[in-house]
């Protein structure tokens, strides 16, 4: 069974198509296999090599790859509630009522968006801790330390944006309290409240304003920042492994 | 002097103008992008900060003042304001908390006004009792309409000291 698995595999690695998509032979050598890397758009980014202790759990327990995975969960459940709800005053509510209780799945496409959001938070500061307590903020990392604490930010935005969607008492009175938090900025405090809500009061603008930052700006800025994110966890020389001192300690 | 040594004169490194040509254009270049920034800014800043507002009316009327008994404190929930009357006359307070904006209630057996959000504490006066809010309930501009009506103007604040006499 296996060796024919094996011998359809490079069948099918021998034909046309196969090359004309991957446009090299079956990675083989260790030339072969880092032409293979570096000649595919999605793994370009990665590194050819990785040292050992690199790959170990304990090195970042993945929390950054869960955070990320929790992003691309939130972007398909994000986007699959958009075809059901509609950022208006008199639509949100209800239809954030239907998808839990008459669209099919509704409950828990909308569960999943909101309990991975609630992970993503989670995962995202224990990230930063665990990235902190290791020293990832020492050079050469400190570039990709600024870049993680504004993902920090984006995150905490798209989730208090997001917040305000269900249109409820909680969103009303959450982004009420908060937006007049702004207002404490000194001289610019009320102009820059004024200009997130789109008026004086949580209305009905407000509610469009947060529905575009949290389906199309942040979204998009997230991802442009996690791609600078990755890019440069591989250009820095890889996970953050503290190196040794001159007594042997980490 | 020959015009071959004036020349020169003007042509050589040190008397050079102190400006290059090269200079001067990335200066005007930076300039102008400074000012097409600037302009860009404003206008997004415009753009953004909204013209028309389908929001309450910040002046409203409150009614006859006989519909107010003496001694009583009166939420109305429209406009989030209490119409106060006391043996003296009649003031309108802000009903919304000096906090983070919720917004408050009257408590007719604690005499007080209260904010459900973070457990702020005022009097009918709008007096500050307990925390966290920072400042008084604000007064606003009461007075009486021609045909006789209360009328409140959210957008004047007046000092709680002032009283309409009726």
């Amino acid at each position: 069974m296996a060796t024919y698995i094996q011998a359809t595999f490079e069948t099918l690695r021998d034909t046309k198509v196969w090359k004309s998509i991957f446009r090299r032979g079956t990675a083989v050598t260790n030339r072969t296999r880092s032409i293979a890397v570096f000649g595919n758009f999605f793994l370009h980014w990665m590194p050819v090599k990785v040292r050992e202790k690199s790959l170990k759990v304990r090195a970042a327990y993945y929390l950054g790859s869960v955070s990320f995975l929790l992003f691309l969960i939130l972007v398909v459940t994000g986007v699959l509630l958009m075809f059901y709800y509609h950022p208006a005053a008199p639509k949100a509510y209800h239809d954030m009522k239907d998808l839990r209780f008459v669209v099919s799945s509704g409950v828990f496409l909308r569960n999943m968006h909101r309990i991975g959001a609630h992970l993503m938070v989670l995962l995202v500061f224990w990230h930063m801790f665990h990235v902190f307590y290791r020293g990832g903020f020492q050079p050469p990392h400190e570039f990709n330390w600024v870049i993680g604490v504004i993902l920090l930010v984006v995150t905490l935005f798209l989730s208090y944006t997001g917040y305000l969607l269900p249109w409820d008492q909680l969103a009303f009175w959450a982004v009420t309290v908060g937006t007049n938090i702004i207002s404490a900025l000194p001289i610019i405090g009320n102009k820059v409240r004024f200009v997130a809500l789109g008026g004086n009061i949580v209305g009905e603008n407000a509610l469009l304003r947060f529905y575009v930052l949290h389906v199309v700006i942040l979204p998009l800025l997230a991802f442009l920042l996690i791609g600078v994110h990755f890019w440069r966890v591989q250009k820095d020389g890889g996970l953050t492994v503290r190196p040794r001192g001159t007594d042997g300690k980490r | 002097m020959s015009e071959t040594s004036a020349n020169s004169e003007r042509m050589s490194p040190d008397k050079k103008a102190s400006v290059s040509r090269r200079e001067f254009l990335n200066e005007i270049t930076i300039g102008a992008l400074g000012v097409a920034g600037l302009g860009g800014t404003t206008v997004i800043y415009q753009y953004f900060s909204p013209n028309v507002l389908f929001e309450p009316a910040t002046t409203f009327r409150a009614g006859n003042p006989d519909l107010f008994p003496v001694n009583s404190v009166t939420f109305l929930q429209d406009q989030q304001v209490y119409i106060v009357r006391t043996s003296s006359g009649f003031y309108a307070v802000s009903a919304v908390c000096t906090h983070l904006g919720c917004v408050t209630q009257w408590k007719p057996d604690a005499n007080l006004i209260a904010c459900p959000c973070h457990g702020s504490k005022f009097q009918s006066s709008g007096k500050k009792i307990e925390g966290p809010a920072p400042r008084p309930l604000p007064h606003y501009s009461i007075t009486l309409a021609a045909d006789g009506e209360l009328l409140v103007d959210k957008l004047q604040t007046v000092k709680s000291d002032q009283v309409l006499k009726v």
